[in-house]
């Protein structure tokens, strides 16, 4: 992850307490350290490092859940889902939304930020806009509400007949979208369902970057402004580089977000959209292992779903490496 | 946004509080773009409420009418008829112990983690936070037999380990930083007057992360209150239900059947909470995260 203050390698902020680390080893402290971090680490042993190992192992048989009987099948369920007419198109599905929606959610976010901000006027201090508190509070709040929710109450603002959005279209005079089926048409679920998840990570965004920027040195836009740089200039030559880390880490929550996309997906359209248009991988995997019961099979499709994510990770990361390299505005940060 | 204002240094030096016209295109064109957001964003949410005092007849015939009268019958049908009532139950129980026991395990083994030195620890750390990284859904079906083994399926407790299991990197993750900053003198302090080791933890170093502590709760009560994917693989049984599993099987009832008041209502009911939580603590939610780990 992009995240490493605070990991294990970080310096003792109190370097001067070498005596911290090398105490002795009493009885106490032994059962201490043994009770402390062995019923955390039991818990999650158990319940989540044992089942990534058997799934590794599951995705190589043919087991259906039922009989004890399994045959090792090698790498077989994998070559099965390269003709998977319905995983393939799950999947490039699931590409799209993490090509659109972290796109679109992060520009969104990102202006919505710089305007609370640093877009107030351009005498004084640099400051963001009046009001700007009311804004962030309201488009954070969808974040607060369960995903689930979302998806049934736009599925009901997307309803045909008695929906809200229809009711708003033809009350301004655009009759072509009576009894429009937002959800019900190829063209048009998808970039809908993209809309509602864009619409409920936006806030959270947003509240994330302005942290980010409220963490630069004021002095940094005060000598941007002396030195004539609009407000749009700052954004882009200032603001930017100096939140990037914050950008890379947002874009891979985002990315591992859309890559499951199963909540919202199964709220608006439970059986996968009009000819799977918006079926994801995690919906295909959930019929093929307790519906179909071809536990085999599906965990293979969990497998690849794993590495899909840690391969879009990856990219990020390369991107954000290669784009600008390490840029020279690293001292701006805090 | 995109406007470049022509004000020169010496405007800024004046210090004045004068606007210039830049300034007033700059604010009237964002204003109006965040306006229109708010709307977007708050509109939904209010039509949910006002067709939550409709009747289904109503909402289908009239659905931007205000009710024809204020009742509360739908939310007292989605309450007993739809088991909104036994799901909320559930979902209390479920998310409170859940939330309880990941705390406490997750502040021990950040605790552990920040402030010992011993072999393994830096192991333990990244497996914990790859722990964060893996999506659930590699590991859903050798779940689903792990409860199984422990005789745990659809019950309760099954999911409330469960949710404390894949709740416990990002709690681990962030308290870590927490416990990190801690100034080592009040623990060597507690040590010398012979607190031990125990006592130090429970009544010195975990009251001085209550700050830290109080954050992550938040994200964690957020993020548990609305857990789907777990309960829909992990808890099929229809009694044992939790709230987001309520409200789900209303979108999968087929054609023109649904009770859409009901719908409404159990919406107003999943959000309330939540939305109880976040107007109090909305302020320490923007702190957690201006604090945690994006740094």
């Amino acid at each position: 992850m992009a995240v490493t203050a605070g990991g294990p390698t970080e310096e003792n902020p109190w370097g001067a307490a070498p005596g911290r680390r090398r105490r002795k080893l009493t009885l106490d402290r032994a059962l201490f350290m043994t009770v402390f971090l062995g019923l955390p680490v039991a818990v999650f042993v158990i319940f989540v490092v044992v089942p990534i190992g058997q799934a590794l192992f599951y995705s190589l048989t043919d087991w259906t859940g039922f009989s004890p009987v399994m045959n090792f099948v090698g790498l077989d369920n994998y070559a099965k889902l390269l003709h998977d007419e319905t995983f393939l198109k799950a999947l490039r599905n699931n590409v799209l939304l993490t090509i659109v929606v972290p796109l679109v959610t992060l520009v969104a976010a990102l202006a919505i930020a710089v305007v609370v901000t640093t877009a107030g006027p351009s005498t004084g201090q640099v400051r963001g806009l009046n009001g700007s508190a009311f804004y962030r509070v309201v488009s954070f709040f969808p974040y607060a509400v369960p995903a689930v929710v979302i998806g049934l109450l736009w599925a009901q603002v997307y309803d045909p007949a008695a929906g809200l959005l229809n009711g708003m279209l033809t009350g301004i005079g655009l009759d072509g979208f009576k009894d429009y089926a937002w959800l019900g048409e190829v063209r048009a679920a998808m970039p809908a369902s993209m809309f509602v998840m864009i619409w409920a990570n936006i806030g959270f965004y947003t509240v994330l970057f302005v942290a980010a920027i409220k963490g630069v040195p004021a002095e940094i836009y005060e000598a941007a402004r002396i030195d004539g740089a609009g407000r749009f200039r700052t954004a882009i030559s200032i603001t930017l580089p100096s939140i990037r880390d914050n950008v890379q880490t947002a874009y891979i929550y985002l990315g591992i977000l859309t890559l499951d996309a199963f909540v919202f997906m199964a709220a608006l359209n439970p059986g996968g959209g009009p000819a799977n248009s918006t079926l994801t991988m995690s919906q295909h995997l959930l019929n093929i292992a307790f519906k179909k019961s071809q536990f085999g099979y599906a965990t293979a499709m969990g497998v690849v779903l794993a590495l899909v994510t840690l391969l879009f990770a990856a990219l990020v990361f390369a991107v954000f490496h290669f784009a600008g390299g390490r840029d020279k505005k690293g001292d701006v940060r805090r | 946004m995109s406007t470049v204002t022509l004000d020169k240094p010496v405007a800024a030096r004046s210090g004045g509080q004068r606007r210039t016209p830049g300034d007033a295109l700059v604010a009237g064109t964002s204003h109006t773009m965040l306006i229109i957001w708010s709307v977007i964003v708050i509109v939904p949410f209010c039509w949910v409420v006002l067709s939550s005092f409709k009747t289904s007849k109503e909402i289908l015939s009239s659905p931007f009418s205000l009710p024809a009268e204020w009742s509360f019958e739908n939310y007292t049908s989605a309450w007993t008829k739809a088991g909104i009532g036994t799901y909320f139950f559930n979902t209390v129980i479920v998310v409170g112990t859940a939330l309880v026991l990941v705390m406490l395990l997750g502040a021990m083994c950040a605790y552990v983690l920040a402030r010992f030195e011993f072999f393994g620890r830096n192991f333990i750390y990244y497996t914990m936070l790859g722990g964060l990284t893996f999506p659930v859904f590699l590991v859903i079906v050798p779940l689903f037999f792990v409860l199984q083994g422990f005789g745990l399926l659809n019950t309760l407790p099954g999911l409330i380990l469960t949710y404390v299991a894949y709740a416990l990197p990002f709690t681990v993750f962030f308290l870590y930083a927490f416990f990190k900053t801690l100034p080592d003198d009040v623990y060597e302090a507690a040590m010398m007057d012979g607190a031990g080791e125990w006592r130090t933890f429970f009544q010195i170093m975990l009251p001085m992360a209550a700050p830290g502590m109080a954050g992550v709760a938040i994200f964690n009560f957020l993020g548990l209150w609305n857990q789907f994917l777990l309960p829909v693989a992990l808890n099929t049984q229809r009694e044992n239900w939790v709230l987001t599993q309520g409200m789900a099987s209303f979108s999968s009832q087929a054609g023109y059947n649904v009770d859409f008041g009901a719908l409404f209502a159990g919406v107003v009911m999943t959000v309330l909470p939540v939305l109880v939580v976040y107007l109090i603590f909305q302020r320490r939610i923007s702190g957690t995260v201006s604090t945690g780990t994006f740094r």
